[in-house]
């Protein structure tokens, strides 16, 4: 690793007024890209459903799209952060607490992974998914979450990177220690917090 | 100092540029010596890192363009007329100057020479950087897995490594290059200028039946045409690995 930066000889770049706002190494962007390793699936609503599953394997929830509408809902205005570097100030969604979805679900254990349609994981502690952090969303801006942004729904963790938040999200499943996820297998970090500019494996 | 690992961790190597080329009106070539580069597989990308005089940085990605068997480092930007860090890359950065580099990165959208099956590139301008990396690293692994690259792009102006794509074409019975054209078309062109279709898949792509492992790169909104015009076609959603730039998240 350099002990210093190396000066960029005639560059001077682009401060922007939000900086404070902005974790390091981010910019902010009033777009809404995507990133997705593969291609948008289409989810049909009679055919969706969400289960948690707990440590010893046991399904201990399930809905189907009907009964997760049907649990009290929240609106969110969250900054959120993607690794690759942009990021949206005060986007609004709406969407179920992780905390909702727990109530009642015996378990001891600490961390969680999201499993999506499509095949995509990723793992966050449990302790990040409850007491208000995360939410599985299904509005977007005020619209139905389109396909391409993770509709019909996806989890949001905003205080984690963005691909923590999986788009597609079908569940939960609950694991006594923590273990990488998709990207966490392919050298992205197992907690990714943007503040601490945890992108990479050992960052 | 510079290249030592930490914990397995990815590192900050100085990087020394050698060599910029123009490949297209915005898409600039850069080849860089990077003191013990690690190594890297063709479609993963890197961080760049500038820094002013007082300390201030911007980091962007960039995709890798050269083969996983060369020793140094090519990367292909595009140059944003309002972006940050590209026109620095492009215009300002003189052979000679330091580079800060870190990677490499992403282990989903690669290829290795390892794999034997067909394989079908489908990219949109400058989506082409990593698939040329696949590309060349298939050349040099003289693997003889049967390519085909999809290449969709503006004007026969906007084709980045143009010359090597036809020269590697005329010596490589595996490999085809198709041109799609989106705004104007070469003199001569049977056909107007259109976006891909379903049509285009069918004439240019590998059918399903061969199960070809399809990497698909470009802007969003081609990504998601490309990806579902693959899917209508036939093909295994499991088969179809993409990586979309944002409209700002491919780099500035």
């Amino acid at each position: 690793m350099s002990d210093e930066k190396v000066i960029s000889r005639g560059f001077t770049g682009r401060r922007s007024a939000e900086a404070s706002k902005l974790p390091p190494g981010q910019y902010l962007t009033q777009d809404f890209p995507v990133l997705s390793a593969t291609p948008t699936p289409r989810i049909p609503l009679d055919g969706w459903e969400f289960t948690v599953t707990t440590e010893d394997g046991a399904v201990a929830r399930r809905w189907n799209w009907q009964a997760f509408r049907a649990l009290p809902a929240v609106a969110i205005t969250t900054d959120i952060h993607c690794v690759t570097r942009w990021s949206k100030f005060d986007t609004m969604w709406e969407g179920v607490a992780i905390d909702t979805l727990l109530d009642g679900v015996q378990s001891t254990a600490t961390y969680a992974m999201a499993h999506s349609y499509g095949g995509y994981t990723t793992n966050v502690p449990l302790a990040d998914l409850q007491n208000g952090k995360a939410w599985v969303a299904f509005r977007y801006g005020g619209k139905e979450l389109e396909p391409e942004h993770g509709g019909p729904a996806r989890l949001l963790v905003p205080h984690l990177y963005f691909w923590k938040s999986a788009k597609w999200v079908n569940g939960l499943t609950l694991m006594p220690h923590d273990e990488p996820g998709f990207w966490e297998r392919l050298g992205y970090n197992m907690y990714g917090d943007p503040w601490r500019e945890q992108r990479y494996t050992g960052d | 100092m510079a290249g030592t690992a930490i914990h397995g961790g990815l590192v900050w190597r100085v990087g020394t540029l050698v060599e910029r080329r123009r490949e297209t009106a915005t898409a600039h070539s850069l080849v860089l010596d990077v003191p013990d580069w690690p190594g890297h597989d063709a479609g993963q990308h890197v961080d760049v890192r500038l820094t002013a005089p007082d300390g201030y940085s911007a980091v962007r990605s960039y995709s890798i363009a050269s083969a996983a068997q060369e020793k140094r480092l090519e990367l292909t930007i595009e140059e944003l007329a309002d972006g940050e860090v590209s026109p620095y890359l492009a215009e300002t950065a003189a052979p000679g100057d330091p580079l800060e580099i870190r990677g490499p990165i992403g282990g989903w959208f690669v290829w290795r020479p390892a794999q034997t099956e067909p394989v079908q590139l489908i990219a949109g301008g400058s989506g082409i950087v990593p698939l040329m990396a696949m590309i060349r690293t298939r050349a040099q692994a003289k693997s003889a897995a049967p390519f085909r690259l999809l290449y969709s792009v503006r004007s026969p102006q906007a084709i980045s490594y143009a010359n090597e794509l036809e020269q590697r074409v005329h010596d490589d019975a595996n490999l085809g290059v198709t041109f799609a054209y989106t705004r104007s078309v070469p003199e001569g062109w049977a056909r107007a200028p259109q976006r891909i279709d379903a049509t285009a898949i069918m004439e240019a792509a590998f059918a399903p039946a061969l199960r070809p492992s399809c990497y698909v790169c470009g802007p969003t909104p081609f990504v998601e045409a490309a990806a579902n015009l693959l899917i209508a076609a036939g093909h295994d959603a499991d088969r179809i690995k993409t990586e979309r730039f944002g409209p700002t998240a491919g780099g500035s």
